[in-house]
């Protein structure tokens, strides 16, 4: 048989170069640590020392309440026997522009997890292969390969395969620290826009994901306006993820891009603003595929939507989102609900960990928080982020995602995810938690804080570390490679 | 404009093709047996809707697998929240054998090598980014499905370097055209990464014969270049010779531990076979792991839902339901496709013989003005708007010959394609009377008069 570096080099020149290269971005940490969960995964019965998945940003917490619906609501399902005379018109439908009734419904619970503050047009609803389909066709649309979209860090890993794999655009970040909460400042927009012009890459739009993964927080209205701008003043496009809205569960309230536009002390040309959404985080069902796309510029609608063709939403389901979405009553108890289960469980174990000395970036929104553990580290350095959570994934057996793997410019921070399991098992993390930070605090005493050489080469050495030539790992203060010089 | 780009201001999607324009017409004025008689009959859409009554009955008898419920269990939760791009095991198991049922089971399949897409629209367009550049070439035989130009070219930035067939042999893939076409390509400096055939052929019809298959594995074995086999109407194959598919002749080869194994891929879909598009159910399938591997992640831009991955899953698992539903649909395929025939055969109007898919290959050009492209379009016209019928150019499927059409019979009741044949017989008719005698005003007049009483048969109360 072939030697299989003869293979490889036969498949690099057969194959594309986006099909050989790791464009997909799933060599990174942020992956690792769901591969070591589905090796070893917990369950409360079968496998209770197992690893729990909290790196998996999943709302779990509201299903009863969906299926409650559908056992009163059988014609929802063009397949049961109320429903199935739908069945074939529906089976054949496969207008892109999506069922009527579907496109209607999204446009109301668009509005509806907005406080009602604005209205959207449901001929500017473009379906997409959920947020993954959305956030590539957007970028088709807007960008020509090599040039940039700028994004604030720390951001959602997947960004990189979604806006860049196949589009051949690079990410540039825009810098978010610590000292001011991670918000978005004027000073690194522009920062990042001068380096981007520098390094002669032309800058088509920013990213914008709001409520913000990783951070779980709401952009405010003065940033907002500002942001606003910013795109303006450069004549760049916009694009607000905000496939959060509705798991925004304590004040400050979700202020969405569709409401500042609205303002009136600003000024803004609409044909920039594009919204992405999904129903994969606010409702809990990512299987369904249901993403959307939704734009001012009806250039940009009319791309989209013949776009849309690689990854419309199965009738079926555009179906049963139709129905469930169109039902008020049930909507408006369902948001509500949802975010109160949310808070809770965000409570219960900020608080828990609070008591255990651990802090956490103070949130009201999405699926996880953002954890501080720089204090845990031997060193401020990304090597010692990665090991402190390879322990954490062994001794604690505990997934969670490194800071790293979001592009964040300080070492130490972590993602935790808390919608995705239940109560027992929310509370075996805490408790193994406790007995972590327990054992912590007797090797501390015994740490010596030095910054060797050696670690340093290792250091410099680990390709994760260096991520990308963009990557905000070789251009911060706080990259290791600084440290060395 | 200008802040869009390249790919969103250009017209790559296709959309401005005549195949489409035929297709908007009909909808501002559609045929309805009730409200609206005298539309534009859609004989342009190439749909299988003649055996939804076999999937409403299986339907009816399996609640479960419609309501989200296993064994009398809600799964919806399990099934609301899984998104692994592995696909719903269950799923694909089902899908393979039932990809196999179809080829008479000369050959099987393996799950794990299956990739699941959203239809076979975000299959084909996959396919080309795995193993194709910007700028190489894949080269597709025509008369060829004029969505190809959108999904293999649009956003991959992939040329289409056609290979031309002709009537002379039945639109058959000769190695000479092969060849032409490769050279061709070298000449305007494009690589070529692979050829592309649909088998059953979109629109001819007809099945790819064992030769042409042998044909074009000899042509990629000596090229070193991948084959990109589109079977989604295999299902639909109604008649001998019988399907072959390209997995059939390299078996029959014994070519399984050769490179060229690994070189050629299916794409399939449920969107004809089991007709229905709109659940957008697509896959590739690769012996190569490489190429599973790089379309797996891909397919994150275009999973299928897994509401629908269940439902067809048991659908699918149910080997009774499955035959029956195989050899049935078949049957009516031929029935109607018959009618369509010898309708035009009536008419003085002959097909290219076929023995699968939802359409005709029909040949008109004994009606154009003039054997040119220009006399096509005006042939057309008249048929979308005096006819009525909305049925698709052969120059929008890229065929070098002018006069040639598709048109569709699965998508309608018999009786609306009767209708339908009566409307382009009278047209025909009257055209060759206007020729053979410009003044015989009475004739016109009688047999517009038929025309209409047929039409009100149809139309009890107005």
């Amino acid at each position: 048989m072939e030697l299989i570096s003869n293979s490889n080099s036969n498949n690099q020149q057969l194959l594309s170069r986006i099909a050989t290269n790791g464009g997909h971005g799933e060599d990174s940490p942020y992956f690792d640590g769901w591969k070591a969960y589905d090796n070893d995964p917990f369950n409360y019965t079968e496998n209770p020392k197992g690893v729990i998945q909290m790196g998996l940003a999943e709302n779990q917490l509201s299903f009863d309440l969906i299926e409650d619906w559908m056992k009163t609501h059988p014609r929802a399902s063009i397949c049961t026997t109320e429903g199935v005379t739908e069945f074939k018109d529906i089976a054949l439908f496969q207008d892109y522009h999506g069922l009527p009734a579907f496109r209607n419904a999204v446009a109301k619970f668009m509005g509806k997890t907005r406080g009602g503050k604005v209205v959207f047009d449901p001929d500017h609803i473009v379906m997409s292969g959920g947020a993954t389909g959305a956030a590539e066709t957007i970028t088709f649309c807007l960008a020509d390969p090599g040039e940039a979209f700028l994004v604030p860090t720390p951001y959602y890993p997947a960004f990189d395969r979604d806006l860049k794999w196949r589009t051949g655009i690079q990410l540039l970040p825009v810098v978010c620290e610590s000292s001011n909460n991670f918000n978005i400042t004027i000073t690194a927009l522009e920062a990042a826009y001068e380096n981007a012009r520098k390094a002669n890459i032309r800058v088509k739009g920013l990213l914008l994901n709001n409520p913000s993964n990783p951070l779980g927080t709401v952009v405010d209205r003065e940033t907002l306006r500002n942001i606003v701008t910013f795109i303006n003043k450069n004549n760049i496009h916009l694009i607000c993820d905000e496939i959060y809205a509705a798991t925004v569960f304590s004040q400050p309230n979700f202020v969405s891009i569709a409401e500042i536009i609205e303002e009136e002390n600003v000024i803004c040309n609409r044909d920039l603003i594009h919204i992405l959404y999904s129903l994969s985080k606010d409702m809990g069902f990512p299987g369904f595929r249901v993403g959307i796309i939704y734009s001012y510029n009806k250039n940009v609608v009319n791309c989209a939507r013949k776009m849309s063709s690689f990854g419309l939403v199965s009738t079926q389901t555009q179906h049963l989102i139709a129905s469930m979405l169109s039902d008020d009553e049930f909507i408006d108890s369902f948001i509500s609900e949802s975010s109160r289960r949310l808070a809770k469980r965000h409570k219960i174990l900020t608080n828990g960990l609070s008591q255990l000395g651990i802090g956490s970036l103070k949130s009201n929104a999405g699926l996880f928080f953002w954890m501080d553990l720089r204090r845990l580290l031997k060193e401020p350095t990304y090597e010692a982020e990665m090991t402190l959570w390879r322990m954490i994934i062994k001794d604690v057996k505990l997934n969670v995602s490194p800071g790293s793997s979001f592009h964040c410019t300080e070492p130490g921070w972590f993602r935790v995810c808390f919608a995705n399991m239940n109560d027992e098992t929310m509370e075996v993390a805490l408790r193994r938690i406790k007995v972590f930070m327990k054992k912590q605090m007797m090797r501390r005493s015994n740490l010596r804080l030095s910054f060797s050489s050696r670690r340093f080469e290792e250091c410099a050495m680990t390709p994760r570390m260096m991520g990308s030539p963009h990557s905000p790992l070789v251009m911060t203060p706080h990259s290791p490679l600084v440290h060395a010089s | 404009m200008k802040f869009l780009s390249k790919k969103a201001t250009c017209n790559s999607h296709g959309q401005d093709s005549s195949y489409f324009l035929g297709w908007q017409e009909y909808e501002k004025n559609p045929y309805d047996e009730v409200q609206n008689p005298e539309g534009i009959i859609q004989m342009g859409l190439a749909e299988n809707q003649l055996s939804f009554d076999l999937l409403e009955s299986w339907l009816s008898e399996n609640p479960d697998a419609a309501g989200f419920k296993k064994d009398g269990e809600s799964i919806f939760r399990e099934l609301a929240l899984f998104q692994d791009y592995h696909g719903l095991p269950a799923f694909k198991n089902a899908l393979v054998e039932f990809m196999a049922e179809i080829r008479g089971n000369k050959v099987s399949f393996s799950p794990d090598n299956l990739v699941l897409t959203a239809g076979a629209t975000s299959a084909n367009e996959t396919l080309i980014f795995c193993l194709a550049n910007p700028g190489e070439a894949i080269l597709v035989p025509t008369p060829y499905y004029p969505g190809f130009d959108r999904d293999l070219k649009w956003r991959t930035g992939v040329e289409i370097v056609p290979i031309h067939c002709s009537s002379s042999n039945g639109f058959q893939i000769t190695k000479p055209a092969l060849e032409e076409a490769y050279e061709h390509a070298r000449k305007r400096h494009l690589k070529v990464k692979g050829v592309l055939i649909t088998n059953p052929s979109n629109p001819l019809g007809t099945t790819v014969t064992r030769e042409e298959l042998n044909l074009l594995i000899n042509f990629i074995d000596a090229k070193g270049i991948h084959l990109i086999s589109d079977e989604i109407y295999s299902g639909t194959v109604f008649d001998s010779p019988g399907f072959v598919s390209i997995t059939e002749a390299l078996v029959d080869r014994n070519m399984q531990n050769s490179d060229v194994w690994d070189r050629v891929h299916i794409v399939y879909s449920l969107s004809k076979d089991l007709g229905l598009p709109g659940f957008r159910v697509g896959a590739i399938y690769s012996n190569n792991k490489t190429v599973v591997a790089a379309a797996t992640k891909m397919s994150s831009f275009g999973l299928i839902s897994s509401q629908t991955q269940y439902l067809l899953s048991v659908m699918l698992a149910d080997k009774e339901f499955t035959r029956n539903y195989i050899s049935t649909n078949q049957k009516r395929l031929k029935e109607r496709h018959d009618v369509l025939v010898l309708g035009l055969q009536d008419i003085g109007i002959s097909c290219l013989s076929s023995n699968g898919g939802l359409f005709c290959w029909v040949d008109m050009r004994h009606l154009l003005k003039s054997s040119t492209f220009e006399a096509e379009m005006e042939l057309w016209k008249k048929i979308v708007y005096e006819v009525k019928l909305n049925i698709s150019p052969g120059s929008s499927c890229h065929c070098t010959e002018p006069g040639w059409f598709r048109v569709c019979f699965a998508n309608m009741s018999e009786e609306t394609l009767n209708l339908a044949m009566q409307r382009l017989k009278f047209f025909v008719d009257s055209t060759t009377t206007h020729r053979r005698s410009p003044g015989s005003p009475k004739k016109m007049f009688l047999t517009k008069w038929v025309f209409r009483l047929s039409s009100y048969e149809h139309e009890p109360e107005r």
